[in-house]
Parts: C-alpha cells; structure tokens; sequence
C-alpha cells in the first residue's frame, strides 16, 4: 500500500517542477522549489538514502531558499 | 529584520533545539546516518535564521567575521588529521592501521580519525554556510 504514498509524492513533485518553470513571479517559484525539496526528501527517506534525506533537508529546503532569497532581493522580482 | 513578534519568539525558542540537533548529526556521524557536511549545514541554517529575523548586525554579534575566518581555515586539521596516516607509513587518511586508537564499536568515541574529520567538517560547513549569506546580502543594491 505504500506504492500509492511514493505514487502521490512523485505526482507532487513533478507537479511542482513544471509549476517551478512555469510561474514568472520569481518570490513564488523560489517557494515552489522549497517544497519541492522539502518532498524530495521524503522521496530519499522511502528509497532508504536517510543520509541524503538529511542533506536535501537541511540544504535544498534550508540554504539555498535563503540564497535564492537574499539573491531575489538585490534583483528584480519579476521574470522579463 | 522584521517586526513581527511570532516571527521573533518562534526563531529565538528553536534556534537553541536546532543547533543542538545539528551537534547531535555531528557527534553521531559515525553511528548513525548524517555527519560533518548534514550537522554543518543544520547549524549553518540555524544561524541564518537568527540572521534574516533579528538582521545582519545582530548575528554579527553572535559570530563576527574573525571568527568565522578561524572556523573556515578548521580544514587544515583534515589534512593534520589525514597526514597522521602518512607519519605512520600509511597512506593517507590512514586510521586504525596507523596506531590512532578506535575504541569499542557502537560507542559515542569510536571511528578514530573519523570522528574528528566530522567535527572539523562540521565547523568549516556551518560558517561557510553562515558567511555565503552574509556575503550574499552585504551587497550594494546596484
């Protein structure tokens, strides 16, 4: 029965990777890409990579939003 | 730097949690999953919150550049800790052939050299992580 967790999980996160190129406000798209990494890492925990989980928790949902945040606020943030 | 106030409470009550979960990645590097670069990049977080809620001058208080300068260069004592196995007449990062002792398997002070590396690891991830930021958003709007 857990196939239709990992099932739902890979929908969201394709979802969120089109919705990632698709959105133009900049702020949003960066949110996006927070859960999608945020879901990346339950992804990594159901194929037993703990390890990986931790790191795509901590860096992916962590770090590089802020980077992408502090970034966003030196520039515009509007897609052209 | 905001001013809101659940903002503010909530940041200063999990900071103290969060750095003490990435020490806990750390020490237990070698035991359970994570270690230097997963713990590292939880502290690194954790001082980046403190950063984006009570602004670069107060976080600056809390780790100032020096001393984020003296953490980054902590990865000379990965190479001292790697040259071990070579003084030995080991190859490099050489760990229980080199004499450096493992202790009993499954305990906190075990792995040898490798419970080291995880802390020197530890400390050059989290203030790079803390130092790209500041860098980051030091920078002059152009």
């Amino acid at each position: 029965m857990i196939w239709i967790l990992d099932l739902l999980l890979l929908l969201f996160l394709v979802v969120c990777a089109i919705e990632v190129m698709r959105t133009r406000d900049l702020l949003s798209a960066v949110i996006i890409f927070s859960s999608y990494s945020l879901v990346m890492a339950i992804v990594w925990q159901q194929l037993n990579a703990p390890d990986i989980a931790i790191t795509e928790a901590a860096v992916g949902a962590g770090i590089t939003t802020m980077l992408f945040v502090a970034a966003i606020s030196k520039t515009s943030r509007w897609e052209e | 730097m905001t001013e809101d106030i659940i903002v503010k409470t909530s940041a200063r009550l999990m900071t103290p949690f969060i750095q003490m979960f990435g020490l806990y990645v750390i020490f237990h590097g070698h035991l359970t999953p994570g270690g230097g670069f997963q713990g590292g990049a939880i502290i690194g977080a954790s001082m980046i919150l403190l950063a984006v809620v009570y602004g670069l001058e107060e976080g600056e208080k809390r780790l100032g550049h020096d001393a984020s300068t003296v953490l980054e260069s902590s990865t000379l004592f990965y190479a001292l800790i790697g040259l071990i196995g070579i003084a030995a007449g080991y190859s490099f990062l050489a760990n229980r052939v080199a004499g450096i002792p493992v202790g009993t398997p499954g305990a906190l002070f075990s792995g040898g050299a490798i419970f080291a590396i995880n802390i020197v690891v530890g400390l050059k991830v989290a203030s790079t992580g803390k130092t790209l930021f500041y860098a980051l958003s030091r920078e002059e709007r152009p």
